[in-house]
């Protein structure tokens, strides 16, 4: 390995972190003709985005709070997709996830800490068994995880907002649960901040005070561990071995003696249970509650672009994630600046993938440059 | 035994309404499908469709303009998925789920453009007409209620989509064409040592698909309902898909497969507004259940076609 | 022979030249075939045959060289220009699509219609009969390719290239997939045809079919021209050393085999392929220590299914095998491979035997990674892992020497390499080799087969597996045939002989 000036550009530019660049260069542009088609100025439009992220510290506590479900789902995608599964069901394992932490977190009467443990502990499990679920259906009876997952994910919403209509768990007429219990809260400062001490303190140091407006919490934290610990099983335990062997190959996994149905199961309940815990912490943490869905949050969607784009691996998820995060955020400041329809966001996010998943010809652009260069 | 009667044609109507914009876009599936390449892309075209359906449908103040062009609008974006996937040998999930990202966010974006900001269109003044509906009323064959105006007074679409099978059918199985898309389908190695351009063909099995799920989406914002609104395409696609794969790849499994999802949403309405003791939340789980119950049963009997998913590069020549 | 025409060069490749990207897979080969004349082509694999052959037919452009037909140039762009000049290629793998009937196989691409695109069927089986009939090529025009066998399978590649009007006609390794009869029968058809006037290239690296059938043959090595000789002057030894480029052996050089016990016993065995279809009907095979069993027989036989039964990946249906007269009917891999000691070098080194995306390290512990050094606890240590693969590497003699390469990366005899190496490093009482030097070039099965019996001189049992006769002969100390999943035959290897284990090979009685 040297790590000298070329070889250092040489992987940016030929490894998959530059594939991933020059796509986003790509979304970027597009969504910028989009506008300009559509006759906004982008480059006032792409300013409001960024001061929409950074021009305040509480924009950006906003885009870690945005970035936090969106990193802990795109690694539960990511984590399938290294055994060769395509987790659509985020979605609906994020849903099961959500709805159980409500329930520990409304339920259970008990003490701080604990409690949080519990909730999440219980979120994780249920979403597991529900991730498991498409990962036993393909092992065993040979149904496309794409499909079942789908499927999974509207039983989920439909579940969900089926456990709100419940009188002991939903408030009726509102469409929403009840606050979960403050000790299953995981806001930083959260009780503090709302205290005549926190107040008085709090006006004194405005800075710290933007930052608290918003309902920073330690999902983020959470988030960074997860993906470190999905970087670490996936390339230091003999569980990521076997998971990647049977994702890059199951023929010759199994006649390796890998038991490729458990990893199919294992690697989508693990999934299962990270899409789950981003559920638990949004809810401990931001929501305090669940409410009826009339369509899909979204979260376990995204999940997909963030693990596309974050190159499938840990720390990928965490990079994407923010990305996503800051433009999902920032994005939509445009609609109250300028008029501008915030779904560009989604036009370039989709733009950033299909390049993403065309490698050969960014290959291709790539070597074309070049060799005009050496002409 | 009247009302038992009206009552299984309201469940046969609705099944039939419900069915249609699943139809279209499970035999556009099957198409590409039968071509090799997966299109899961289906649900964002038949978003787009069904935005630019209604949006076309409201300005020109005619219905049939604002089909044609849902169409248009679904073969537009299947484009992007041919041109990934096809000439650059993209991975065709991801490929569809970016068009998945791109179907919604043109279709939002475009409708806060025309309407005003809102995600919603306006209600279309002229929906997709019945074209039976002169068979039925006072002195005419049938009478305006009842079983035959439930069952048989439907959109044009309905009889559209059904015909299109027929069409599919005879396409795939009986024609020259159809026969060439198979064979890429399968072995496409062996079309092209024969002459036949693989390309060409997977672009047009791709962005027939395309249309097919953009008149899926437009069958829904303009017969089904009449706007096009953000909820209204939530997981069609998906469903389409999978009545696909039900329907064993071929065009008249696909349209059985519909007509059975259709159906379950039927019952779902029917058992929802006779207050059946069932929470409605949990009558609404009851196509998706029934899907992977389905799938649990079937699938391991079908044979997709054997290159589906594979990229086909013909290399340096 | 009297069926050539001299007069009229029906082919004439001259000085073309093919590169891949830095690659040159062809150098400036040239190549003259006359009308009515039956040219083989022989060279190793990976000497660029199938390559040269691929440009003529239009697969591949030639950078440089020129093509001539009936002695006017032309640029071949693809397939349907070959077609039109009366060029057709019956390729080695078959191109041919099985949900579909032979008929509809034949037309596709040049349909039989009625109006408007809609197809003929009946007109068309007519036309596949009548051409069928004229050459002696039998098959039913309307079963379905997944339904017939392979000899048949060859027939209607044949046919697909005559309907279209070719004249020309290329075989790309043709008799690797026949019987010893049908073999015979594609001689039959081959004489047939050449004596209606086609001219035929035979792609090989057989001598003795040279020898039988063709009447000249030009050698290619390593991408360059050798040499065009007239058959009949020449010997099939002389043949193998302008092939190689040296002298070669084809003995393998082994001394007598110190047969030991008994450690693996298969009786009755019944097991069902991917379709439902009993393959092996009641097999019984017993293998001793410090001895190499051949198992000869015509792809097809239930030689796969009997290797995946054995290993644990196909379910035994009835019958079976006893490992050191312990029961391991339908034990899992992972059993058979650790606790019974039996290892295998899978038939399709890319898809059962490497995870090709792996490094050679970590495709060197697929089935050790849970044992120490490589982990402890359920965590890999890599400082291990990968001295243990540079160790391999040394010892096996894999290049490059480096244990990060993918496998994909590896020429196809150092993948072989690696694996051979993970499994005999298991150090297994068993060693189960199918087709082990498929595909490989001269130098590197001589280091498979001698692996494989320095394995049997350290009083390992090891069970061979493969469609090439000669490889049987020449390695095994024992051969049983397999036919339609029986054992038909067993024989001393000492004594073999080739003919009657032919004969068995095609469910002859001997």
């Amino acid at each position: 390995m040297k790590f000298t000036a070329a070889a250092l550009k040489e992987k940016i530019l030929k490894g998959s972190l530059g594939f991933t660049l020059i796509s986003m260069v790509f979304g970027f542009s597009l969504g910028a003709i989009v506008l300009l088609v559509a006759g906004f100025n982008p480059i006032q439009a792409y300013w409001e985005i960024l001061k929409g992220i950074f021009s305040k510290p509480k924009y950006m506590s906003y885009v870690i709070i945005y970035a936090t479900p969106l990193i802990i789902t795109g690694l539960s995608v990511a984590f399938a997709l290294r055994t060769g599964l395509f987790n659509i069901g985020a979605e609906g394992q994020y849903i099961m996830g959500a709805m159980t932490a409500a329930a520990a977190g409304y339920f259970f009467k008990l003490p701080m800490v604990l409690h949080v443990v519990v909730a999440v502990a219980l979120a994780v499990m249920i979403a597991a068994l529900w991730g498991g679920i498409a990962g036993y259906l393909k092992a065993r009876f040979g149904v496309n995880e794409v499909i079942s997952t789908i499927m999974l994910n509207w039983t989920a919403l439909y579940l969900s907002n089926f456990a709100i209509t419940i009188d002991a768990f939903g408030r009726s007429g509102t469409g929403k649960t009840y606050t979960i219990q403050d000790t299953a809260f995981i806001d930083i400062l959260g009780h503090w901040k709302r205290t005549p001490e926190g107040i008085e303190f709090l006006r004194n140091h405005p800075m710290l005070w933007d930052i608290l407006k918003s309902p920073v919490n330690l999902g983020f934290i959470f988030a960074i561990l997860l993906a470190v610990m999905v970087w670490y099983i996936l390339n230091k335990t003999t569980l990521g071995y076997e998971l990647r062997a049977v994702g890059h190959n199951p023929f010759a996994a199994e006649a390796g003696g890998i038991n490729v149905k458990r990893s199919m199961v294992v690697s989508m309940f693990i999934a299962g249970g990270l899409a789950g815990a981003a559920g638990a912490f949004q809810v401990l943490g931001v929501s305090h509650r669940i409410a009826k869905l009339a369509v899909m949050e979204g979260y376990g969607f995204d999940g997909i672009a963030v693990s596309l784009i974050g190159n499938n691996t840990g720390p990928g998820c965490l990079l994407s994630g923010l990305l996503f995060g800051a433009l999902k955020y920032g994005g939509s400041k445009i609609q109250d600046a300028m008029n501008a329809p915030t779904e560009v966001i989604n036009i370039m996010i989709g733009t950033i993938i299909i390049f993403v998943a065309m490698p050969k010809l960014i290959r291709l652009i790539l070597t074309y440059k070049s060799r005009r260069g050496v002409k | 035994m009247e009302a038992l009667v009206n009552d299984l044609g309201f469940i046969i109507g609705t099944t039939l309404m419900y069915s249609t914009p699943l139809i279209f876009t499970a035999t556009g599936s099957v198409i590409t499908e039968r071509s090799g390449i997966i299109n899961i892309g289906l649900e964002g075209m038949m978003y787009f469709g069904a935005f630019v359906g209604a949006a076309v449908a409201y300005f020109t103040q005619d219905p049939w303009i604002g089909f044609l062009c849902a169409g248009l609008a679904g073969a537009f974006l299947a484009l992007f998925h041919a041109i990934a996937t096809v000439t650059f040998s993209a991975e065709q999930i991801v490929s569809g789920i970016a068009i998945n990202f791109l179907g919604p966010g043109l279709a939002l974006f475009l409708s806060r453009l025309f309407f005003d900001g809102a995600t919603q269109t306006l209600t279309i003044p002229n929906k997709m007409p019945l074209p039976l509906n002169f068979l039925f009323g006072d002195g005419k064959l049938f009478a305006s209620t009842g079983f035959m105006d439930l069952v048989f007074n439907q959109f044009a679409t309905v009889y559209l989509s059904i015909a299109l099978v027929f069409v599919a059918w005879f396409f795939l199985y009986k024609t020259r064409l159809g026969m060439r898309l198979m064979a890429v389908g399968e072995h496409p190695e062996a079309a092209d040592s024969l002459g036949i351009s693989v390309y060409r063909i997977r672009y047009g099995a791709v962005m027939t698909s395309g249309f097919l799920a953009g008149l899926g989406g437009a069958a829904m914002s303009i017969a089904v309902v009449s706007r096009f609104s953000n909820t209204l395409i939530s997981g069609h696609g998906f469903i389409a898909l999978a009545a696909m794969i039900f329907g064993k790849w071929r065009p008249q499994g696909a349209l059985l497969a519909c007509l059975i999802f259709g159906g379950a949403k039927g019952l779902e309405i029917y058992l929802g507004a006779k207050g059946f003791p069932v929470p409605s939340s949990i009558l609404a789980t009851l196509p998706y259940v029934l899907t992977i119950i389905i799938l649990v049963g079937w699938v391991g009997r079908s044979r997709p076609p054997a290159a589906i998913g594979k990229i086909f590069d013909k290399g340096e020549a | 022979m009297t069926s050539i025409d001299f007069s009229r060069k029906t082919v004439e490749m001259i000085d073309v030249v093919k590169k891949f990207g830095d690659f040159v897979a062809n150098d400036r080969i040239s190549l003259t075939v006359h009308k009515g004349e039956v040219h083989a082509l022989l060279g190793e694999n990976g000497a660029g045959k199938t390559t040269l052959m691929n440009c003529l037919y239009g697969l591949y452009r030639p950078t440089e060289g020129k093509i001539r037909i009936n002695g006017k140039e032309v640029v071949i762009t693809d397939p349907n220009v070959a077609i039109h000049h009366g060029i057709g290629m019956v390729h080695q793998h078959f191109k041919l699509v099985e949900p579909f009937t032979v008929t509809q196989n034949i037309i596709l691409g040049q349909e039989t219609t009625k109006m408007m695109g809609i197809l003929d069927l009946a007109a068309a089986e007519k036309k596949v009969s009548e051409i069928s009939e004229k050459y002696g090529l039998t098959v039913d025009p309307r079963a379905k390719i997944e339904d017939i066998s392979v000899g048949s399978q060859q027939r209607v590649e044949i046919l697909k290239a005559l309907y279209r009007g070719a004249e020309i006609l290329i075989l790309d390794e043709p008799t690797a997939v026949l019987t010893p009869g049908e073999i015979q029968e594609l001689v039959t058809i081959i004489r047939n045809l050449t004596a209606e006037g086609k001219t035929i290239i035979i792609i090989t690296h057989k001598l003795h079919e040279i020898k039988q059938v063709a009447d000249y043959c030009t050698i290619i090595r390593r991408g360059k021209f050798i040499d065009t000789v007239e058959v009949a002057g020449v010997t099939e030894h002389e043949l193998a050393s302008k092939m190689v480029g040296r002298e070669v052996s084809f003995a393998v050089d082994k001394r007598p085999a110190q047969r030991g016990e008994r450690v693996l016993a298969i009786e009755n065995l019944v097991v069902k392929d991917n379709r439902g279809i009993q393959v092996v009907n009641g097999l019984s095979l017993d293998l001793h220590k410090g001895e190499i069993l051949g198992i000869a027989g015509v792809d097809g036989n239930g030689q796969s299914e009997l290797i995946e039964a054995l290993m644990g990946l196909r379910k035994v249906q009835s019958g079976r095998i006893r490992m050191r007269d312990k029961d391991i009917t339908n034990a899992s891999p992972k059993q058979i491979i650790s606790e019974h000691s039996i290892c295998s070098i899978p038939e399709d080194r890319q898809k059962r035997g490497l995870v090709m995306e792996f490094d050679v390290a970590e495709n060197l512990i697929l089935e050790n990674y849970q044992r120490r050094p490589f982990s402890e606890r359920g965590v890999l240590d890599h400082q291990e892992i990968y001295k243990f693969a540079d160790q391999c590497i040394m010892e096996f003699d894999v290049r490059p020497q480096d244990a990060q390469m993918t496998a994909k990366s590896l020429s196809g005899g150092n993948q072989q390499k690696v694996i051979i190496a993970r499994e005999v490093s298991n150090d297994p009482e068993v060693l189960v080799a199918s087709q082990p030097t498929r595909g490989l070039d001269v130098g590197a099965i001589e280091y498979v087969h001698r692996a494989l019996v320095e394995q049997r001189d350290r009083g390992k049992a090891v069970l061979l597996i493969s469609f090439e006769l000669d490889e049987i002969i020449n390695v095994s100390d024992r051969i049983a045939v397999i036919f339609e999943g029986r054992i038909v035959g067993e024989v001393d290897a000492e004594n073999a002989d080739e003919n009657n284990i032919g004969l068995m090979m095609a469910g002859g009685r001997v």
